[in-house]
């Protein structure tokens, strides 16, 4: 707790934080101590859900990392992606339950590399269209256009999906990876994780690693330096609009396999990715995954478990609640830092 | 070459006409297109049936009922103007505001809390009836200082975060608010907000017996004939109320602090202007007339519904503000006005003659908020200014201000040189 507040001296909000911190604490052991199986249960739901939202949390922290400009869009291209993922894996594959597992892996891998492909050009899109003329206006301009894209890319998915939810056939088999007593663990729960981590490591040799990556650490600290020092700076940004757009692919497509999704699921979670990316502290890219794990658990845990949980219906409010609570008592995060050089 | 014909035509040509015009005093020629458009707002009711009813594209004009939905989103437009307009601080939540206003409306002045018995004031409502029955003239008052109070506290922890968290955050009140009073109806058994089913019904306001024998005013709204009619005429005196209080606000020592903060935070903050104080100030009467229109409005429909409290009517009256020119009071009222008639009708009736004369059938009410968007893209891209620029915010957007917190462009990515030669 200490290294959470660092070696300042504890002033009244850190201390109201760390009450609030105590509480949950509290919480999840009287839980955790009358359920128990349920208290399991629900902890691998929530890693489940929290790599989802880890894929899309990047996509916020990326951007905003190289333009500090909250991208609201990001949520309906995860979601436009997600739908387009269906149309490809139902009706371009054919798959469905009786597919042989050869073919069902098969035909997943080639809908990754063309969800990937789809999330990143409509990302870029997305930056050509509407933020690149937007670069020398005041930050207020580009956020206010950011929200109109959100709309336009939300009824885009309308125009094309119509409002009916859409979802697959149980491709990935229901069967438990393992039992230990009452608590399971469902092959289709943990291939989202097992998708998640290549994803991540990918990710952050990319970042780390490569002469783009280093080029985009150079464009987020200081583009004019880096412009001097040959950077393209805005094939930069379009690339990060891109990696955005793929991860955004990655999740609408892990998301179908575990849920259904509709036009307009992309906002709401868009949101709830935005307050991991926050909670991690924006622009850090292991912040905005553990972030999300984090959130992923307080939702699972306010709706799966039973002792003084308020349940489902207050899932949104207790993370925006959250999300206001971070910035209120931390806003830089909980790993602080405004750079992807964290990564 | 061409000031020279601008010249002509604005002196010479026109003179004949145009002299005398131009001779009277400043003030009043400010003043005379004001008066013309009051008046004709106030005479709409008389002259709308006799209005044709198949225009070309927009069919026909709002009837009285949608004209007082028009007027209450104008309303909230201008009161979200205070806050983005002047302040220049961006408010992804407003609906809150107008959930908290309709909301209390649904307290003060309805059956909803049926253990007690309280009336005071109230017309058109048997004196054995249950619940609170407050006069609305004053819950509108109460609604519109409980919102304010509640702007307070919502700004007070997030007005000194930089300004896309303060959006963020905003935006995260906008969502509570709504699933709190569509949840709130059973905590620890007891009814707030009735759930899902809202507050209904709610009553209306009216003057009573003594001042209809004295002044012939309205006894009741809901129970006259007249009732559209003087929903409108009183919407319209709370807009003007509000666009009063704006224009007096602007010119003011306040209104001055909110455009140097929205210019250049720091320079305001360096010049001894209290940011928070001002920023806060700058939420709390925003939020009043939120408050203030939503409870008009549950009281007009009489009811208030979670569904109406949706993130898209944020979005909606940002729109509002933004087609019109962010701090141009002017352009606000008409750019809201012609956004909130979209909203109401107008979006269904282009729909229905685009189908009609065009072999395109396009459910237009369906993309309502997608046409939203595309307006508010095309406004941030080609004229961020609005439709009616407010003269001091062209010059900001055009010449760009140094170092504002909010207003700091992204970067600049031109090389050295560049900048250099544009200095």
């Amino acid at each position: 707790m200490a290294a959470l507040f660092g070696t300042r001296r504890p002033s009244g909000t850190s201390l109201l934080g760390l009450f609030f911190v105590l509480l949950l604490i509290i919480w999840l052991i009287v839980n955790l101590v009358k359920t128990p199986n349920d208290f399991f249960t629900v902890l691998l739901i929530g890693i489940t859900t929290g790599s989802v939202y880890a894929l899309i949390a990047l996509g916020y922290t990326l951007v905003y990392g190289i333009l500090q400009l909250i991208n609201f869009a990001h949520g309906d291209v995860f979601a436009l992606s997600g739908l387009f993922s269906s149309t490809i894996i139902l009706s371009v594959l054919g798959l469905d339950e009786n597919t042989s597992a050869l073919g069902i892996i098969g035909g997943l891998a080639l809908a990754l590399v063309i969800i990937v492909a789809f999330g990143a050009v409509v990302n870029t899109t997305i930056e050509f269209v509407a933020y690149r003329r937007l670069r020398q206006a005041p930050r207020l301009a580009v956020l206010i256009t950011a929200v109109g894209m959100s709309f336009i890319v939300q009824n885009v998915s309308l125009a094309v999906f119509d409002v009916n939810f859409r979802s697959l056939p149980p491709l990935i088999p229901e069967s438990n990876v393992f039992k230990i007593g009452s608590v399971t663990y469902q092959w289709n729960q943990l291939f989202a994780v097992l998708a998640t981590i290549p994803v991540l490591l990918l990710l952050s040799w990319l970042v780390r690693s490569t002469k783009q990556g280093k080029g985009m650490r150079a464009v987020s600290q200081e583009p004019d330096a880096a412009a001097i020092m040959g950077v393209n700076v805005n094939r930069t940004i379009s690339f990060t609009f891109a990696l955005a757009g793929a991860l955004a692919g990655v999740g609408g497509l892990l998301y179908l396999i575990e849920f259904n999704i509709r036009y307009d699921t992309g906002f709401e979670l868009g949101l709830i990715a935005f307050t991991a990316a926050v909670l991690g502290g924006i622009g850090n890219l292991s912040g905005a995954v553990l972030g999300a794990l984090i959130i992923g658990l307080i939702q699972a845990f306010n709706e799966g478990l039973s002792w003084a949980a308020p349940g489902s219906d207050w899932t949104r409010s207790i993370v925006f609640g959250l999300l206001i609570g971070i910035l209120v008592f931390r806003p830089e995060g909980l790993l602080g830092e405004r750079t992807p050089e964290g990564a | 070459m061409k000031e020279r014909l601008r010249q002509l035509s604005r002196l010479e040509l026109l003179d004949p006409l145009f002299g005398g015009w131009r001779r009277l005093p400043h003030g009043l020629r400010s003043a005379v297109p004001a008066v013309v458009v009051i008046a004709l707002a106030i005479a709409y009711p008389y002259y709308v049936s006799s209005l044709p009813t198949d225009v070309p594209v927009i069919l026909a004009f709002p009837d009285v009922g949608a004209s007082v939905t028009i007027v209450v989103f104008v309303i909230m437009a201008v009161g979200l103007n205070i806050v983005v307009g002047y302040a220049g601080l961006l408010d992804l939540g407003y609906v809150a505001f107008y959930a908290i206003g309709a909301y209390t409306a649904g307290w003060l002045a309805s059956g909803q809390f049926e253990q007690v018995r309280f009336h005071f004031g109230s017309v058109g409502i048997s004196s054995d009836q249950s619940g609170i029955h407050i006069s609305v003239w004053l819950v509108l008052l109460c609604a519109a200082l409980l919102t304010a109070v509640g702007g307070i506290l919502i700004g007070l922890p997030t007005l000194r975060l930089r300004g896309d968290y303060l959006a963020i955050v905003t935006l995260g009140f906008g969502e509570i608010i709504p699933q709190f009073v569509r949840n709130a109806d059973s905590i620890k058994g007891f009814d707030l907000t009735h759930g899902t089913f809202g507050i209904s019904p709610i009553d209306s306001p009216g003057f009573g017996e003594r001042l209809n024998r004295s002044l012939g005013l309205p006894v009741n709204y809901q129970s006259s004939f007249d009732r559209e009619r003087l929903f409108f005429w009183t919407a319209l005196g709370l807009l003007l109320l509000a666009v009063f209080v704006s224009f007096r606000l602007r010119d003011s020592r306040l209104g001055r602090a909110w455009i140097a903060i929205r210019e250049d935070e720091t320079a305001a903050g360096a010049m001894g202007i209290p940011l928070m104080r001002t920023k806060t100030w700058a939420y709390a009467i925003g939020a009043f007339f939120g408050g203030m229109a939503g409870a008009y409005i549950a009281s007009f429909n009489s009811g208030a519904f979670p569904s109406q409290f949706q993130f898209n009517i944020s979005v909606f009256l940002l729109c509002m503000v933004i087609l019109g020119g962010m701090g141009s009071l002017w352009g606000v009222v008409i750019g809201g006005t012609i956004l909130a008639w979209l909203n109401v009708e107008g979006l269904a009736n282009i729909g229905s003659w685009v189908n009609a004369h065009t072999p395109l059938n396009v459910e237009v009410a369906k993309y309502q908020f997608g046409i939203y968007g595309i307006i508010i893209v095309l406004m941030m891209l080609f004229r961020p200014v609005g439709l009616i620029p407010e003269r001091r915010r062209k010059r900001e957007l055009e010449e760009g201000t140094p170092h504002g917190a909010l207003d700091d462009p992204l970067y600049d990515h031109r090389t050295a040189n560049e900048r250099e030669e544009t200095r």
